[in-house]
Formats: structure tokens, C-alpha cells, sequence
């Protein structure tokens, strides 16, 4: 499969990146190189091969629902590039 | 004997003595990083004044004999671990002044076992990377030759354990980032099986991948460490309750009637001949000891490099969408500017190229109309490459190979090709997809004096057999108490 600088643009938008035109162009032929690579897989018959997601079985283990501590409020904020000390401030949505 | 050499046991010796503060061992450690950073860059921060708080009162501990294994011992920390008050950067701009409020559990286990926190190791950004060479703040050096890579990710780690400005460190490994490093710099490390080590406080690269570990000059010391950061965690879903063993018990165990199996397919065509002549003269060792050797195949390994490199950038995109300059970290704000333009512009100016380039392999494998071709396919290969690895355990009790191909390259080499920079983990990713442990340890030099790497995979939780081969091949070579001449 090959990927088209407009594609590349495009998966730029969904991954929230800004790319200028160089990036795009450079980034097209990068994928393009990787992307070759992994066309191999197409040589194989996975018919019936289930996927693995996870390498060990574990299955979801499960706790009492119970309020314990966290973080606090200034705890969490305190990394915050704006806050108004409740909660994060970000630019105007709508 | 230079203090910053000691093994962990002597160290722990003349602290419980009281021949040796743990304020006079740290501060030895100052020295030697003061001394050597300028040439390494092998940390990103140096905690001196709370490393000396901490050493002070481990003298306490120890005065009262309530010292632990690790009490007063001097170490380092990768860069991607959140300590609490001291900033994680994970190598990135975007997380430059990144102060994590809380430990991740390794950490609080090291640090309720008494250890003194000398600072944060560098790495490649984000953990991708296989040289250090993606660090958003410059390289580090590799100990025995300053114009060669260190390894990556954990390379930071790796350079400060060799060099002797940290008795043992902590990183991780997504696809070798313990291991490769760890075989160029001529130190021990070991990524455990999936789950053995929480991911609590681990800044996540490929969550199904990912695994802290550690790096030591020895199999002795690196035991004492494991035996501090394994275990169950309540906080982490995916961290196992098998129960820990004792792991300084494994390591007199031998390697008498143990079955090593040597997959033909890491001997093959493409692998370094000093590379081959080292791996291979350090299983003959084995052999010599009393292990039996098979042969074994593991078939699928050549499509290890496209599962892996689809998964972890998969992975990636889906982790890497937290940071999005609200909660912390970078965030660019321009005058009038939109909440998009927030996004892109900090994600875009906050992120370095390696982590662009997966980001954007990884959202176009996840992106409708792929998704079933790339991250679909490639979960079913990773099934077979799992199956593979089972049936060959069923056939020896550990696999030996190399764990890079060739020796250290040059900085710089690579760097402008990424398909020839993946392929340097080439021995080392299929054991994450499979999600088994792994060591890597110093089983010779090549001609121009860097160090080449033996590696030992196991079974899951198989890694009392991995400690047990390491110790017996140590007792019988030298290349870990060989010392760059730094």
C-alpha cells in the first residue's frame, strides 16, 4: 500500500499535528519506506488466527468499589497551564 | 578500589559496618557524575541536595539496623519513571517542565527500600528510539568510545551504570530499551515478563509492551533490585499476582541439565561476525558448565519488525493524545487562537521528529479503512510469533542469542534512516510481543573496544533461570568487571 501526501495530511488533522509542506513531503516518503516493510505480513495466511492484544491472559481483575483517596483538586492543578484554581481554562470553544 | 565501582554486596558491607557513610558513598557518586557528565550526558537532572537528604538518613536506618538490601545505595532513574517533585521530562519538549505529583510504584518500592535518588537518565523521546539520539535534549555518549550511541531507549541508564555515576538504574523496554543498551555499554540489564514490575508512574509508550526493569555491572546486583520493584499492584490492571521469588536463591542454582535452545534464525545472515564469535563463545561457556545445547526455530521472526512496528506506533498514537496542553506540560496559546490551534500547535512544536513519524504510522494503522489490514493483520502474526516462542519452550529452558546485531554504531549514523534504526532491535522486540523476560548481559568486545551483549530469554516468569544462567556464565568470564577508561 502506498500513502498519497494528501493521506499523510490527513492522518496529520486526525493526530491533531501541524505539518508544514516539507514535513509532509518528508514524512510521505518516511511512511512509504515503513509501510513497505510491513506489507510482508501479506505473505501470510492468518485465517482463523485469533489476535493477541495483550501477551498475558490476564483476565479483568476486579476490586471493591469503595471511595479511597486521590489527588487532591491543587494536586491536580498544579501542573495546569491555566487554572482558576478549580478547574483547567482552556480557549474559547464556541 | 574507586567507591563508584564497588559491587552493591561490598558497598553493603561497609555501610553496615559503619566503615563507609551512605553521605560519603553519594557524594562520591556527585563527584564521579560531575566528573563524567560533561563527556556522558547521561542524566537530565541531578537530584544532589535530596540525594544527600536521602543518604542522610539511610545513615539513620542503618545506624539503628533497620537498613534493607538497597539502604544508601546510590541510583538513577529513567527519565519516562514520574517521581514525585522532581520533574520527568521524557526526553521531551512537551514535557520539559513536567513535575509529576506522585511516584510511580517502582520508584516508592526503591525508595521504601532505602535507595538515594542521584537524578533522572536520559533517553530517547518518549522511549522511542534506539540510540539517545532522540532526546529533545541532546545525546548521551557511550562510556568506551565517545563517538559511538549508547543504545536506546534507556541509553542515559545504561552509560551512567557502565560509567560508574549510578550503582544500578531503572528504565524500560517497549521492543529492547533495556536490552540494547545495556548490551553496547557492557552492563547487565533485564526486561521481566509483561506484568512482573508495575506500570504504575510509567509515562506509557505501547501499553501491551511496555516493562520497567533493571541495569546493574553485575547478575548479583541486578537480582537485589528486581527482588524490590517485582510484584503485584493493586493500581495496575495488567500487573500479575503471581508471587515474587526469592531471586538471590536463584542465582547459585547453576546451569547444570538446563537446555539452552539457539534459534537458527538469530544466527543468520546480517549478524556481525565479532558479534557471532562473542555470543558464541559465551555459550560454549554455558556449555562447559553443564547446560546442553539445542537447536530451535522460531519461524515468524522475520515479521517480527512489521507486528512490532505496527503495534507500538498504534499503541503510541492512542497514548501520546494526552497530551494536548490543558492539563500540563507545553502548552501554545496564541492571541485569538482556537482550542485546535492549541492542539496542533503544541503537539506539533512540543514533539520531536522520531515521535511525529510514529504518531502518524500509528493513527494511519488505526484509521478507518486500515485498521483491519495493519493493526488487524498484525495482531494475528503476533499470535503465531507467541506460538512460536511456546513451542520452542517446550523443547529448551531458555533461548541464547545476540542481542544486536552488530556492535555500537556511530552517532549519527543512523539517524536519517528509520527503517535501518528499527532494524537494530531486530533480536530483541519479539520477546515484548510475546511478553516474556529477558536479559542482556557482557559477553565480549569487538576489536575497537565496544562491548557486545549475550541475551537469554525464558518462559514468562521464567526469571530465577535467566539470573541462574547469568551468574554462572559471570563466574566464569570477566567482560562485567572490565571498566571504560573514562
Amino acid at each position: 500500500m502506498k500513502i498519497s501526501p494528501e493521506e499523510v495530511a490527513h492522518v496529520a488533522q486526525l493526530a491533531r499535528l501541524r505539518l508544514n509542506p516539507d514535513q509532509t513531503a518528508k514524512l510521505t516518503d518516511e511512511l512509504n519506506a515503513i509501510l513497505t516493510h510491513m506489507d510482508q505480513l501479506n505473505q501470510l495466511d492468518t485465517s482463523g488466527v485469533p489476535s493477541t492484544n495483550h501477551a498475558l491472559d490476564l483476565s479483568g481483575p476486579l476490586r471493591e468499589d469503595r471511595v479511597r483517596p486521590s489527588l487532591d483538586r491543587d494536586q491536580a492543578l498544579a501542573g495546569a497551564p491555566a487554572s482558576d484554581g478549580q478547574s483547567f481554562i482552556v480557549p474559547r470553544v464556541l | 578500589m574507586e567507591l563508584h565501582y564497588l559491587t552493591i554486596a561490598q558497598a553493603r558491607e561497609l555501610l553496615d559496618r559503619r566503615e563507609l557513610s551512605a553521605v560519603e558513598l553519594t557524594q562520591a557518586l556527585l563527584a564521579r557524575i560531575e566528573a563524567s557528565e560533561p563527556r556522558l550526558h547521561a542524566y537530565l537532572t541531578v537530584t544532589a541536595d535530596q540525594a544527600l537528604a536521602q543518604a542522610a538518613a539511610a545513615d539513620k536506618l542503618i545506624a539503628a539496623g533497620q537498613a534493607g538490601p538497597l539502604t544508601g545505595i546510590p541510583a538513577g532513574i529513567k527519565d519516562v519513571i514520574c517521581t514525585q517533585g522532581v520533574r520527568t521530562t521524557c526526553a521531551s519538549r512537551i514535557l520539559e517542565n513536567f513535575v509529576p505529583p506522585f511516584d510511580a510504584t517502582l520508584v516508592a518500592r526503591l525508595k521504601a527500600a532505602g535507595m538515594v535518588m542521584l537524578g533522572k537518565h536520559n533517553m530517547d523521546e518518549f522511549a522511542m528510539g534506539s540510540s539517545t539520539e532522540n532526546s529533545a535534549f541532546g545525546p548521551t555518549h557511550n562510556p568506551w568510545d565517545l563517538k559511538a550511541i549508547p543504545g536506546g531507549s534507556s541509553g542515559g541508564s545504561a552509560a551512567s551504570v557502565a560509567a560508574g555515576s549510578a550503582f544500578f538504574a531503572v528504565g524500560t523496554d517497549t521492543g529492547g530499551s533495556i536490552r540494547q543498551p545495556a548490551s553496547h555499554c557492557g552492563v547487565v540489564g533485564m526486561k521481566p515478563t509483561y506484568g512482573r514490575v508495575s506500570r504504575l508512574g510509567l509515562v506509557a509508550f505501547a501499553s501491551s509492551l511496555d516493562q520497567a526493569g533493571p541495569f546493574a555491572r553485575s547478575v548479583a546486583d541486578l537480582a537485589e533490585v528486581l527482588q524490590v520493584i517485582a510484584g503485584h499492584d493493586p493500581a495496575d490492571s495488567t500487573s500479575s499476582p503471581t508471587p515474587v521469588p526469592d531471586y538471590r536463591a536463584a542465582l547459585g542454582r547453576g546451569v547444570k541439565g538446563l537446555r539452552l535452545g539457539l534459534p537458527r534464525e538469530f544466527f543468520a545472515a546480517g549478524l556481525d561476525p565479532e558479534v557471532e564469535t562473542a555470543v558464541r563463545s559465551a555459550i560454549a561457556a554455558l556449555e562447559g558448565l553443564g547446560a546442553e545445547l539445542v537447536e530451535v526455530s522460531l519461524p515468524h521472526s522475520d515479521y517480527g519488525l512489521a507486528v512490532y512496528y505496527i503495534i507500538a506506533p498504534a499503541e503510541c498514537s492512542s497514548n501520546l493524545a494526552r497530551f494536548d496542553g490543558v492539563k500540563y506540560g507545553l502548552s501554545l496559546r496564541a492571541e485569538r487562537g482556537s482550542l485546535m490551534d492549541m492542539y496542533l500547535d503544541t503537539r506539533s512544536q512540543g514533539f520531536g521528529p522520531e515521535v511525529i513519524r510514529r504518531v502518524m504510522l500509528g493513527t494511519y494503522a488505526l484509521s478507518a479503512g486500515y485498521y483491519d489490514a495493519y493493526y488487524g493483520k498484525a495482531g494475528q502474526v503476533r499470535t503465531l510469533i507467541r506460538r512460536d516462542f511456546e513451542q520452542v519452550f517446550t523443547q529448551c529452558d531458555a533461548i541464547v542469542s545476540p542481542v544486536a546485531p552488530t556492535p555500537a554504531f556511530d552517532l549519527g549514523q543512523k539517524v536519517d534512516d528509520p527503517v535501518q534504526m528499527y532494524l537494530s532491535d531486530i533480536f530483541t522486540l519479539s520477546c515484548n510481543l510475546a511478553g516474556l523476560p529477558g536479559m542482556s548481559l557482557p559477553c565480549g568486545f569487538s576489536q575497537n573496544g565496544r562491548p557486545i551483549g549475550l541475551q537469554i530469554l525464558g518462559p514468562h516468569f521464567a526469571e530465577e533461570t535467566l539470573l541462574a544462567i547469568g551468574h554462572a556464565y559471570q563466574g566464569v568470564s570477566d567482560h562485567h568487571t572490565q571498566r571504560p577508561a573514562l
